[in-house]
């Protein structure tokens, strides 16, 4: 039998001064509390967290150079695949890249569907984000309420798009199709439903004291920190910068709509918890307001058969659930775009997490990298 | 239940007549006790299993195991243990063999040994020890050891962490639940089991029962706080927290020496709500009437049978309740609850228990009572206030 080989050399411990052997846990990619395929390389002190590494790629699949060698429609289903979580909120920010790149007008009542479709898909996702959070620290109920009214948004989904995750239904100059009858009335019914659950979700969270105690004073990141790591979304609003894209630059037809953006400055993990709960309340407003106010007509402008944006380039941002997602686009004017790139937030949000992490304990570490909410696959690209 | 020593006694004195040593009798009966032990003792893990996945789902709206077996799914944990048993075992090549091996054998065997002096009814037990509170306390404590070697053994990292974080656990919590039994002890003035749960048959005022959970409620809550981290359930299962530790000490075991691990975990959650039962909510004790075609006696044990029995499963279910309804605690928050919060509380309880014997009568153990609620309030109060980390600062 093989003596296994110890990893870390003799140093000085910064806590307590005693001459020790660090000792690095790997965490990850299999690990179940790192939300897909990450690999955090931890640096222990006892329960201790020195340092950390994330390591990332697993995902990698070329995004951005399949998006050079495709033509502007056929990227819309790629940008699914970034964030899948929020697919439409993905979809939203390529196809108003390339509106605007165009100068395209899109008809009133696509616009209106972008947004109610969008505000549903922050909701699922904080949903999801909610749930899985709670796995993080332990409450495995808390999961299943939020997976009952998420698979209800799904389902709203369904009826519209005819898909459950990867949705593609946003068009350039428009919506492919309008909503289905039942839609208003489903939509409506299941928004009474959902206003009532949010007490349920304090109740066995926010109201919780074991709850408050795990995440309140955890992986602080300083206004300043956050700023210069380029923190977007519940993130950034958790450290007191009120910054939402929807209100400090409205793009789509947010500056119609009644709505708070929930702003918390104790930079910590509860403070993020408490945005995105927030959130969830803000983005049912909005839903109500996009449903009352939707206007009939047409849903898709006139568009040419091929898409050819004129030569020039554009970076378009948008917020989605995690933060800003940001399109750059360079055109030639042909058919295909000849540099595409992301700015996807949740990868921008991680590369924070190893200032969180510092002297905090392992146990805080799942909570700290559950409250970032990363999304492998908008991560890696 | 008399009936079973006068029968053990008879078999003893008949086996002696016919001139066999004694040694041959004392194993049968050994064997026999061992045997029934055993079999309660998987039968009502196997339960337990079932019933937290039912409660669970049911808090979590849905239904859990609804197919194996037909009525709700009551076969999944064969099924499960069926499964288990086919399961290839595994031993990491790393591993510390020896010690691997025995680690399971030291939990289970710990935890076994604590059934030894629950007092099941009247009369049955296996052996009611003179010490018995004391050498249940202590027996099941070995558990920990048990985990220390599973998770050094298993040259493992997060399964080393399980298991330090498992030692550190075990140590603050044997502290106040320990204190914590004394109040029960001191007032009965015994530590065995059998006559603890005698010590409870009168009536508090004549209308309340005997049970010494009402003039130690304090004592009760503090020892079901140590006792749900000493089975190292939610909130306290840091040893094996799975969003952590991916599964803490066990991680590396497979087949059936995670369902040893498994089998214990349930099994020791029954004996600490035995001794709950036994100390606090009067045991065996409730109402019960003559059962026609019966012996006094008999009818008398089988109800005692059946109340303790309610009395555990009840307070499991408030294990279990909890487990599906409470986040988990972090390790240094859980040391300073059992060292700040829960040592004071049982030291105060053990003070006042200790005055109000000397000074009276069992009335004045409510003012007693009034005296620990009031105690507990200030100190409660008196905590500092949540301290605000900044970043770089160490806690």
């Amino acid at each position: 039998m093989e003596k296994p080989i110890p990893i870390g050399t003799t140093v000085v411990m910064e806590r307590t001064g005693e001459t020790m052997e660090e000792m690095y846990v790997n965490m990850g990619p299999q690990h179940p509390s790192t939300h897909g395929v990450l690999r955090l390389m931890l640096k222990l002190d006892g329960e201790y967290i020195i340092d950390c590494i994330p390591y990332i790629g697993y995902l990698h699949r070329c995004h951005e150079k399949i998006g050079e060698n495709r033509n502007y429609t056929q990227i819309i289903p790629y940008t699914d695949r970034l964030d899948y979580l929020a697919s439409m909120s993905m979809n939203f920010g390529y196809v108003l890249a390339v509106e605007r790149l165009m100068g395209q007008k899109i008809p009133e009542r696509a616009e209106y569907m972008r947004v109610i479709l969008a505000e549903l898909q922050r909701i699922a996702s904080h949903l999801i984000w909610l749930g899985t959070f709670g796995l993080d620290l332990g409450n495995f109920t808390i999961f299943m309420y939020c997976f009952r009214e998420r698979e209800m948004v799904l389902d709203l989904f369904e009826s519209v798009t005819g898909q459950r995750l990867n949705y593609s239904f946003y068009r350039i100059g428009g919506m492919p199709m309008d909503f289905p009858d039942t839609f208003l009335t489903d939509c409506q019914a299941f928004l009474a439903w959902f206003k009532p659950r949010l007490p349920e979700y304090d109740a066995i969270m926010t109201d919780n004291i074991l709850f408050q105690k795990r995440v309140q004073g955890v992986g602080i990141s300083p206004p300043q920190v956050a700023v210069e790591y380029g923190l977007s979304g519940p993130m950034l609003r958790a450290c007191g910068i009120k910054w939402d894209l929807r209100r400090n630059e409205p793009y789509s037809i947010y500056d119609r709509f009644e709505f708070d953006i929930p702003v918390f400055d104790t930079c910590d993990v509860w403070a993020r918890y408490m945005v995105r709960r927030r959130e969830m309340e803000e983005s049912v407003k909005i839903v109500e307001q996009a449903l009352a106010q939707l206007p009939p007509g047409e849903v898709m402008a006139k568009m040419p058969k091929t898409i050819k944006p004129p030569a020039g380039q554009i970076y378009s941002r948008a917020e989605s659930p995690r933060g800003e997602i940001g399109f750059y686009i360079v055109s030639d004017g042909s058919p295909k775009p000849y540099r595409y790139k992301v700015r996807s937030p949740a990868y921008v949000n991680l590369s924070a997490l190893p200032e969180m992490l510092k002297g905090c304990l392992v146990a805080d570490c799942v909570a700290v990298l559950g409250s970032v909410d990363i999304v492998l696959g908008e991560v890696d690209r | 239940m008399m009936i079973f020593a006068t029968l053990v006694e008879r078999f003893y004195a008949a086996l002696a007549a016919w001139g066999i040593p004694w040694i041959v009798p004392t194993l049968v009966v050994m064997v026999i006790v061992v045997s029934v032990v055993l079999a309660y003792i998987s039968v009502a893990a196997m339960f337990m299993i079932w019933w937290e996945r039912k409660i669970s789902a049911h808090i979590q709206v849905r239904y859990g195991p609804m197919r194996v077996g037909g009525w709700h799914g009551w076969a999944q944990s064969i099924a499960d243990g069926i499964k288990l048993l086919l399961k290839e075992d595994l031993i990491p090549t790393g591993a510390d063999k020896v010690v691997f091996v025995l680690a399971p054998m030291v939990v289970f065997g710990a935890t076994v040994a604590a059934y030894v002096t629950i007092p099941w009814a009247p009369g049955l037990i296996v052996r009611d020890l003179n010490i018995g509170i004391l050498y249940m306390v202590s027996i099941s404590s070995l558990v920990v050891v048990g985990i220390i070697m599973a998770g050094w053994s298993s040259n493992n990292k997060y399964a080393t962490l399980g298991a330090l974080r498992s030692a550190a656990q075990a140590v603050s919590y044997e502290v106040p639940l320990v204190l914590s039994l004394l109040g029960p002890v001191m007032i009965a003035g015994t530590m065995s089991m059998g006559k603890l749960v005698e010590a409870q048959s009168g009536r508090w005022f004549g209308v309340l029962p005997g049970w010494f959970v009402f003039p130690q409620i304090v004592a009760f809550l503090t020892y079901f706080t140590c006792a749900l981290a000493e089975c190292n359930r939610l909130p306290f299962d840091i040893p094996e927290a799975e969003s952590e530790l991916v599964a803490g000490f066990h991680v590396e075991y497979s087949g059936m020496r995670f369902a040893m691990f498994f089998l214990a975990e349930y099994a020791n959650m029954f004996v600490v709500s035995a001794i709950a039962t036994t100390l606090f909510l009067g045991g065996w004790h409730g109402p019960w009437i003559p059962l026609p075609g019966l012996p006094r006696e008999v009818a008398h044990g089988l109800f005692g049978l059946v109340w303790f029995q309610v009395k555990c499963y009840f307070l499991i279910f408030v294990m279990m309740w909890l487990r599906w309804t409470l986040a988990r605690l972090r390790v240094d928050q859980l040391m300073g609850f059992a060292w700040k919060v829960l040592l004071p509380i049982s030291f105060a309880n053990l003070i006042v228990t200790g005055l109000v014997l000397i000074l009276g009568k069992h009335a004045l153990l409510y003012v007693g009572g009034i005296a620990i609620l009031l105690l507990v309030a200030i100190l409660l109060a008196a905590r500092p206030a949540a301290r605000t980390v900044r970043v770089g600062e160490r806690t």
